[in-house]
């Protein structure tokens, strides 16, 4: 996409940073965001990933304004907009319903904020054909909502929004009311138009697929605090905690503890076996041995690999691998073995053992 | 009649049960609804004496100074009653949907208000409280040396309507209001509306169809209405010159039945005329997960003006009651604000000479209602569960009593069965179980409403576990379909119950001695003298409790049922 945003025909200024300081928030007594601190980089496509009631969608709403927080602040392209009424921010949201207004027309929906700045006719014209174009629609300016599918619905709603040429974009799980086929064009397209327009953007979704293939960098949520932030890579591959891990992609999680002391230290999965921790490797109180299924091989253990022994207790083929799950001790572990024609497949009941590369496990607490 | 039309043969998989349901019903139906309505309407375009079919009455009807202006005056009363109802009701929606308001619970409960008390039970006191020479004006004339014309003509008309089905419009437009998702007014602040630029283009906009159905409404129920402004003696109206027509002049004379169709042509054209302006205008978009509109509280000084607001449309709309109560306690109350002394004497009175009217609205009331819901569940089983042909047409027979209104089917009976006679002579016209069936076609509509929705939350696989655990269909409808309705049946039948139970446009057609008539009835013929007012207000007051008693009784039923339905689940 080489295409300079002026081809658009809307004409966005430079790209906003947003910056959010020491943000806590409350519904009543109920803490629903908690210490929240957070640098998005102008033009960035940033995510905010986790589980349902975990704070992201609040946090998009504090930074539209429907919602106010006690403490902190949030500044946008170097204002702070904590308090302003969200008619006066600029900050331009999609809603996870589009909530298109069903007495207007398509045009008349994507006018409408063009209209409430009082810009000259010809100005709200021009920018109205802008955006349609933009998002591919033109031809349907004159329908109403509901003669529209879901799709062509959420391209009106992004049309609308970025017509008002906002400081920022918002987007509030916006491909939940799509079918499976059409979220993965739709997603495409927005990451495309958001390269075009080269504006800053967050993106709401408790799809980790999602934020990992349209979106530079994503912070993870739970329980109202910022887990972790990183690129999709920087988080699938260092996790800074069980939840990351977990919820990001399938983690074998062993249960165990420490013994021995400086290079000699063991971690003991009880009724599998020890792994020697790397040394430099911090572990912290508490923490859990974390690996991926596919870091780990089965039946075969290398020579620098240690092997944890168990029996098969179920096999699914997945189609370019095949998933194992082998009882190691009184844990369950996954292992993927990549799957080519004619392999032989191991049969549930067997004993086997699990080989496990020690560089490739990872040692995290809650 | 047009169900039994032939269809193209198609395989049959409706039982011997269903056909003979549909036949039954769809015989009754064209009997006590089709037919009547049919005749009203082919006697207005026959040539008296020949009965050749012809455009002359509607001519001579226009050609008429009088009945022009009826028509001209009826048109008025209806718009206007629609625009002060509107100035009500709008406040009151707003304040309710929009803002964090105790008083919102009151306001609610208002909706009830044309439920227990027909308008022109309380016209009578209005004109006392509001008339020339009523409180409120010798007051003002004592006061600031003015009298205001509210009861004067047409004025006391849209005075007393708009009082009354103000609610209509109120709670359809509460509704449209309260399905307006959030999102749809957030949507609008993050692309920089706010306050009344937001109402206007926005929320306004997007519950217009909930205020149309309710405007809509309104406007027929005052075009139909008789007996208010019969009892206002305001008769330069249509449907009171139907009702005069046909009473004085008699059953041949034409201009009754032109009238009756004019009456048909305008509720039809009402009805179309909303359903054309809601075509395609679902706006119910409340999101699940969403919520209403935002609910903003009110400031200090707002908080003051909304409670005025509301208490002085409160004090309105409870008027009638206030003054039907003083009059219904009143000695005299002539030239004199309140009256000057109260008795018990009226409702002596009326327990010692008039019980026969309690006893017959008990009566007539519930096997109205009885009925409905009998018809309306089946019709509603037949449409939701079964394929059997004919089955649409039920349903829109029975809704089209929608648009006949009350003194049209009177006039329909009187013509269609009063040459039918009985063995010892009497028409079978003036029998007490036409008035029945007079209301029970009327009420139906609403009836077979109640009766679909609570159709429709009995789950089908209910049905059909019952069905594959060895149930036939008649026993799974009794044992599974009739236990989990009895809510929605009931509600279905007490509205047929309490609106049955103080009409009064067709039983005063059809009632032809005190002995059969019901309480409308006798509150009607009391007011229309003087000294009958007192008596006419205690059978008034004796009305309200009855029909607010049973309307109570039944929610609490209900709501109990419910809780018990819901907790076994």
């Amino acid at each position: 996409m080489n295409m300079n945003a002026s081809t658009t025909g809307l004409a966005p200024s430079p790209a906003k940073a947003i910056s959010i300081r020491d943000v806590n928030l409350f519904y009543g007594d109920l803490q629903v965001l908690k210490d929240i601190n957070l640098e998005i980089q102008p033009g960035e496509f940033f995510a905010f990933l986790g589980p349902s009631g975990c704070g992201k969608t609040t946090l998009l709403r504090l930074i539209a304004g429907f919602n106010t927080a006690r403490q902190g602040s949030v500044v946008v392209g170097g204002v702070d907009v904590l308090d302003m009424p969200p008619w006066k921010r600029d900050i331009g949201m999609v809603f996870q319903s589009y909530a298109l207004w069903p007495h207007m027309t398509v045009a008349r929906n994507v006018a409408f904020g063009l209209e409430e700045r009082r810009l000259p006719r010809a100005e709200v014209e021009r920018r109205v054909d802008a955006a349609l174009n933009l998002v591919g629609l033109k031809h349907l300016a004159g329908r109403r909502p509901a003669q529209l599918s879901g799709g062509q619905q959420q391209r009106v709603a992004l049309a609308r929004t970025i017509a008002i040429e906002p400081k920022v974009l918002l987007l509030d799980e916006p491909l939940s009311n799509l079918d499976a086929k059409m979220r993965v064009e739709v997603r495409r397209e927005l990451r495309e138009l958001q390269q075009r327009l080269q504006l800053t953007t967050i993106f709401v979704t408790h799809d980790q697929e999602e934020a990992n293939t349209v979106c530079d960098r994503i912070a993870v949520f739970n329980e109202g605090r910022i887990q972790q932030v990183g690129t999709p890579m920087g988080l699938y591959e260092k996790p800074a905690n069980l939840f990351v891990a977990n919820f990001l992609g399938t983690a074998n999680i062993l249960d165990g503890h420490v013994v021995g002391s400086g290079a000699d230290r063991l971690f003991e999965v009880p009724g599998a076996g020890s792994i020697p921790i790397p040394a430099g490797t911090t572990v912290p109180r508490g923490a859990k041995l974390v690996f991926r299924p596919q870091y780990a091989t089965i039946g075969t253990v290398a020579s620098d690999a240690v092997a944890l022994a168990g029996t098969i207790t179920h096999r699914e083929f997945l189609g370019a691998t095949v998933r194992y799950g082998v009882q190691v001790g009184t844990a369950s572990v996954l292992v993927d073995v990549p799957f080519h024609s004619g392999d032989a497949l191991l049969e549930t009941g067997a004993r086997t053992s699990v080989g496990l590369q020690p560089s490739s496990a990872q040692w995290l607490a809650e | 009649m047009a169900f039994v039309t032939s269809f193209p043969p198609r395989r049959v998989t409706a039982k011997p049960g269903q056909i003979a349901a549909v036949a039954l019903i769809g015989l009754f139906l064209a009997i006590f609804l089709i037919i009547p309505a049919g005749t009203v309407i082919y006697t207005a375009f026959t040539e008296k004496g020949t009965g050749a079919l012809t455009f002359v009455n509607f001519l001579d009807f226009f050609a008429t100074d009088l009945f022009r202006r009826s028509f001209f005056n009826s048109v008025y009363v209806a718009g206007m009653s629609v625009v002060w109802a509107t100035l009500i009701a709008l406040p009151l929606a707003v304040l309710t949907t929009r803002f964090d308001f105790r008083g919102s619970m009151v306001i609610q409960t208002l909706g009830f208000v044309p439920l227990i008390m027909p308008p022109f039970v309380g016209a009578v006191a209005m004109q006392l409280l509001f008339g020339r020479n009523g409180t409120v004006n010798l007051l003002l004339n004592d006061w600031f040396g003015v009298r205001i014309p509210f009861m004067e003509g047409l004025n006391g008309v849209i005075f007393v309507q708009s009082l009354h089905y103000f609610p209509f419009i109120l709670i359809n437009l509460s509704t449209s209001l309260r399905n307006i998702d959030r999102s749809m007014e957030e949507a609008a602040q993050n692309l920089g509306s706010s306050g009344f630029r937001l109402f206007r283009r926005i929320v306004f906009p997007l519950s217009m169809p909930g205020y149309l159905a309710g405007a809509s409404l309104v406007f027929v129920k005052v075009f139909d209405d008789l007996a208010t402004p019969l009892l206002l003696n305001v008769k330069d109206m249509l449907a009171p010159q139907a009702y005069l027509r046909v009473t004085s002049v008699g059953l041949t004379d034409p201009m009754g039945y032109v009238i009756s169709v004019i009456l048909i042509i305008v509720s039809i054209f009402a009805m179309w005329l909303s359903a054309v302006a809601m075509r395609g205008k679902d706006y119910s978009t409340v999101q699940r997960g969403g919520g209403g509109l935002m609910r903003r509280s009110l400031s200090r000084g707002e908080s003051i003006v909304a409670y005025g607001v509301v208490g002085f449309i409160l004090l309105l709309v409870l008027s009638p009651h206030i003054g039907l109560l003083l009059l219904s306690f009143a000695t005299v109350w002539s030239y004199s604000p309140l009256p000057d002394d109260f008795t018990m004497v009226h409702y002596a009175r009326v327990f010692d000479e008039s019980s026969v009217y309690i006893k017959n609205t008990l009566i007539y009331a519930s096997l109205a209602g009885l009925i409905d819901v009998v018809i309306g569940g089946a019709i509603a089983y037949l449409v939701l569960r079964t394929k059997v042909v004919g089955r649409r047409w039920l349903d829109w027979a029975a809704t089209s009593a929608l648009a006949i209104p009350g003194v049209v089917l009177g006039i329909g009976y009187l013509r269609t069965f009063y040459g039918v006679t009985l063995p010892d002579g009497t028409p079978l016209a003036t029998l007490w179980v036409m008035v029945v069936l007079a209301l029970a076609i009327r009420r139906l509509p609403y009836a077979l409403r109640a009766c679909y929705a609570a159709l429709q939350q009995v789950s089908e696989s209910l049905e059909e576990a019952a069905e594959n655990l060895g149930a036939t269909k008649q026993r799974t409808i009794r044992r599974i379909v009739l236990p989990l309705m009895t809510g929605g049946l009931l509600a279905g039948f007490v509205t047929s119950f309490s609106t049955a139970a103080v009409e009064l446009s067709a039983t005063l057609m059809l009632i032809q001695s005190n002995s059969d008539a019901p309480i409308a009835y006798g509150i009607y013929v009391f007011m229309q003298s003087p000294a009958g007012r007192g008596p006419g207000a205690a059978l008034g007051v004796i009305a309200v409790i009855m029909v607010a008693l049973c309307t109570l009784l039944s929610h609490y039923v209900i709501e109990r049922r419910q809780k018990a339905i819901g907790s076994a689940k």
